[in-house]
């Protein structure tokens, strides 16, 4: 069974109850389809009942506010029983008849995998079965809901496609680098990445590609697949690339998998928001292409140095308890330790081995019920929509990151990677430290008069 | 035992289009079957959960691996005036070990856990595919929990590859009718007891209707299950009268009451000022009819003349806004039906509807009402929605939030009607909301600008931009 989940070394502290309450965790299949929504003209299509489909579909609209395509195999009692493949070929074949895209990618879900449907063997018998559809790219993923999470399925979609899709070139474009785009990075910071990497001569390809997606499209026509994304002639070409950067913990087994077959060397990057990590990038992109640093980036770069010394008052010592999906967990973590921050507690919905490199004083896999219970002293709390209920019964700000997040405008398009991004993150994060302090009333000292936190100074009142 | 309960549901006498059918026809049920990769909408599962979820100081636990919650909670705009525990997610979060060796024990002590930490009047356990398929048996779980902590756990049997979200709706009904409703007595009854059965609360819908009915001074026993609490919905059984809202959906439980209880039933709605006069009026005649004062009809016709007039009065003012104004109506069915009328008061013309959930009855009656002119689709393409608003066809589209981009891409006004809206639209201040929030829409200025040709396109021509100015 190939979708067991790999244990590294140490195992952080589940939350030792058995309803698990007001979850963190989504399902692979849901991180499947959105890494599938990256790759243009593609439908994702889930090998499961309808209902699996559907809460899936209203999730990622209610992130994104975008029309997503979403299919499914609508199997039934009967079919679940006797087997899926007659829904699969079925599915398939309709929507090549109507929707025709470039590629369809199939995620198996809680339903098929308890089944144990032979997913290799269904694919070999589907392309013997249908030779006329072979212009459609065919990628089939094991994302069954009741192992892993968002990340992994996300990883397993990339993986799928990488093992399926990418050729090996005889020649180097010495121009061309792939990028391995993990699920912690919005469509706004894949947009970020492009207009870094293009400032040194390269033309990146994304894999996948959610900025030409999924970041708020006006179609000419209606479409029924993605509209926008990495092609699927892109991804076969990926061999023929300089390098391969790779973004994520959950990137690395795609990452393996494509310099194993094509022999492009890859460069692994843990996070991209920080100083540091952003050097280590720009650094990197240097060395590739040969070219000397842009301008703008330079002076991204000073400004953003500038903004670290202006924010730090705010960010010393602050208790911040973050919950996300493991490798953006990892990189806000790390982040809000670089700002003088201390994490109290990083709850993550899977267990993963990027959970052994985080700094915090409690690591473990939870929900928001656990989150609730050991932000009760902490200054902020970072985490995704669902984290709203709980923030409020504390009365400790929220600052929305990762999926779903339901509840504001532009999810989709946030950035906080490089130095303009991180930038972007340390302001937003620093204001909300800041509208407090400077919230007087709010905050009465001991001695009950108008308190005031920032001794005089810092946040530029003139209190004292 | 389920696929008795599924052939009892598709047996309902009490659904009029059940009855026009042979007995083959009727073992086939009432939904068509899903075409994989074609099919969209929620599963059985997802049903039952809308039906019950309201239920606000209950506790609702989900036994399945974590997509069936994890991906789905929080995402109702069903208010409660109370408890806030309906908004906590429970799931048993089944992994691999689960289901391999099953995960009966772990759902014990989940269902324990919920009712030490929360104490919560009732717990729903909801059944999912997955162990519905590994064979946990919710059922003997929820009784020897019942037993060992001394509370109401009740056995949702609905997992998702049963069906559609309606047959879910039914499976829920069937749960309340086997499990809740009748366990409680309430504390006294008075002649004027409702029920109100297929009423969600939605955005608060069922508080512009609850003061009315308190003026008349017919009192809301119970309400299945909007705003809802456990024993108010356990004491159902004591109602004088029923009134069935989304009638498809939940007429089995309308019936059974009947057939039990000896409760009547009606059908009624909240949407559109003559039908909520219609519910009004005939709630409080049945009433009477069952020995409530005489005096009942008089208060509610009273209450009725004074809020026509005054809805009447409030829609004056969008009529010369609303002239000329082409609207798509696309809505599950039934309630639509209500709404033309009144929408057509405020001086919309509704160009047609979808027909897809209708029956024949109602396609016969939207016929009489509207004429043959009158548009009604019965399968609709995405495709063929976004032609008709991208050639102008029509000024705004009304429907659930699943089809807004084929409006918003085409650059048509749009406004949910659906389950997931934020503004009340029932009774009749709701009618006055909705005809605010199309006027609202219809009139912002980002319309105009929104269809303006970017600078790199060729310039329109000279009308076009005067028009723009």
């Amino acid at each position: 069974m190939s979708h067991i989940q790999r244990t590294t070394g140490q195992r952080f502290p589940n939350a030792a109850k058995a309803a698990s309450t007001n979850p963190l965790k989504m399902s692979q299949p849901l991180g499947a389809a959105l890494a599938y929504l990256g790759v243009d003209r593609c439908l994702p299509l889930f090998h499961g009942s309808q209902g699996c489909t559907a809460f899936g579909l209203v999730l990622l609209v209610r992130h994104f506010r975008e029309a997503i395509p979403l299919q499914t195999t609508a199997m039934d009692q009967v079919s679940t029983i006797l087997g899926g493949y007659d829904n699969l070929e079925q599915a398939l074949r309709t929507i090549v008849e109507r929707n025709n895209p470039a590629m369809i990618g199939v995620a198996t879900t809680g339903v098929t995998e308890t089944k144990g449907e032979d997913m290799g063997g269904q694919y070999s018998l589907f392309r013997q079965r249908n030779p006329d559809l072979a212009g459609t790219a065919l990628v089939f993923a094991n994302t069954p809901d009741f192992a892993g999470g968002f990340e992994e399925g996300f990883g397993k979609a990339v993986t799928a496609i990488v093992e399926r899709l990418v050729e090996p070139s005889p020649t180097t474009v010495k121009t061309q680098l792939n990028v391995l785009a993990g699920s912690h990075l919005s469509p706004g910071d894949v947009e970020e990445l492009r207009d870094i990497i293009e400032s040194f001569g390269l033309s990146p390809i994304f894999l996948p590609d959610l900025s030409l997606s999924m970041s708020g499209r006006q179609p000419s026509d209606f479409t029924a697949t993605s509209l926008g994304g990495v092609t699927v002639e892109q991804i076969r070409s990926m061999g023929a690339s300089v390098a391969t950067l790779v973004i994520g913990e959950h990137m690395r087994i795609a990452g393996a998998a494509l310099e194993l077959k094509t022999d492009v060397p890859s460069h692994f990057f843990s996070r991209l928001t920080g100083l540091e990590a952003s050097d280590r990038l720009i650094r990197t992109l240097a060395e590739i292409s040969g070219r000397p640093v842009a301008a703008k980036l330079r002076r991204q770069r000073e400004s953003l140095v500038d903004g670290m010394l202006d924010g730090h008052f705010f960010y010393s010592r602050k208790r911040i308890a973050v919950a996300l999906e493991p490798d953006l967990l990892y990189a806000v973590t790390s982040f809000l330790a670089d700002m003088g921050a201390e994490v109290v507690a990083a709850v993550s919905p899977t267990q993963n081995a990027v959970l052994e490199k985080l700094k915090a004083a409690t690591v473990m896999v939870g929900d928001h019920s656990d989150v609730e219970t050991l932000a009760r002293d902490a200054d902020l709390i970072v985490s995704n929509s669902h984290g709203r209920q709980g923030a409020a019964r504390l009365g400790v700000p929220l600052h929305r990151m990762g999926l779903p997040m339901f509840d504001r405008l532009g999810a989709g398009l946030k950035v906080s990677v490089g130095y303009r991004g991180t930038r972007e993150l340390m302001f937003e994060i620093g204001n909300l430290f800041l509208s407090r302090e400077m919230d007087h009333d709010a905050h009465p000292t001991p001695h009950g008069g108008d308190g005031h936190a920032c001794g005089g100074g810092s946040c530029g009142c003139s209190a004292v | 035992m389920l696929q008795d309960k599924i052939q009892d549901v598709f047996n309902e006498p009490g659904c009029a289009a059940n009855q026009a059918k042979s007995a083959k026809e009727k073992k086939k049920g009432c939904t068509k079957s899903l075409k994989p990769g074609a099919a969209a909408g929620g599963c059985a599962y997802d049903g039952a959960m809308i039906v019950l979820q309201p239920i606000a100081d209950a506790a609702h636990l989900v036994h399945g691996p974590i997509a069936c919650l994890g991906n789905a909670w929080d995402n109702r705009g069903t208010r409660s005036s109370g408890s806030q525990l309906y908004r906590t997610g429970f799931t048993t979060d089944l992994s691999e070990l689960d289901v391999i060796g099953g995960g009966e024990k772990k759902l014990y002590r989940a269902i324990k856990e919920i009712v030490q930490q929360y104490d919560p009047p009732a717990v729903f356990v909801y059944q999912t595919c997955v162990p519905a398929m590994t064979g946990d048996d919710i059922g003997a779980v929820c009784k020897f929990a019942a037993k060992k902590l001394g509370k109401p756990v009740i056995p949702v049997d609905a997992p998702g590859f049963v069906g559609s979200k309606n047959l879910g709706n039914k499976l829920a009904g069937e749960t309340l009718l086997d499990h809740v409703i009748g366990t409680v007595e309430p504390e006294y009854t008075t002649p004027t007891d409702v029920c109100i059965v297929g009423e969600y609360n939605l955005a608060g819908e069922l508080w512009l209707v609850k003061p009315l009915l308190d003026e008349i001074g017919i009192r809301l026993l119970s309400c299945i299950s909007g705003d809802g609490r456990y024993n108010e919905v356990a004491q159902a059984h004591r109602a004088r009268v029923t009134m069935m809202v989304c009638s498809q959906a939940l007429v089995n439980v309308g019936r059974k009451m009947e057939e039990r209880y000896g409760i009547p039933y009606f059908e009624g709605s909240f949407y559109g000022v003559s039908d909520m006069s219609d519910t009004l009026r005939t709630m409080a005649r049945m009433l009477v009819e069952r020995g409530a004062d005489k005096g009942l009809i008089d208060r509610a016709e009273g209450v009725i003349a004074r809020e026509e007039s005054r809805v009447w009065r409030r829609l004056e003012p969008y009529r010369p806004r609303f002239d000329g104004k082409r609207v798509l109506l696309f809505t599950g069915g039934v309630k639509s039906w209500s709404m033309v009328s009144a929408l057509e008061g405020a001086g919309l013309t509704i160009l047609g509807t979808s027909t897809k959930k209708s029956t024949p009855q109602d396609k016969e009656r939207i016929k009489k009402m509207k004429g043959d002119e009158f548009h009604q689709w019965d399968d609709l393409k995405p495709r063929e929605i976004y032609k008709m608003l991208a050639e102008d066809k029509a000024d705004i589209m009304m429907s659930g939030g699943r089809s807004q981009f084929i409006s918003l891409k085409a650059k048509v006004p749009w406004l949910d009607i659906n389950q997931e809206r934020h503004h009340a639209y029932a009774g009749y201040d709701g009618i006055v909301n909705l005809c605010e929030e199309i006027d609202k829409t219809l009139s912002n200025p980002i319309w105009r600008q929104v269809r303006l040709p970017a600078p790199w396109e060729p310039a329109p021509a000279r009308s076009l931009l005067a028009a723009a100015e």
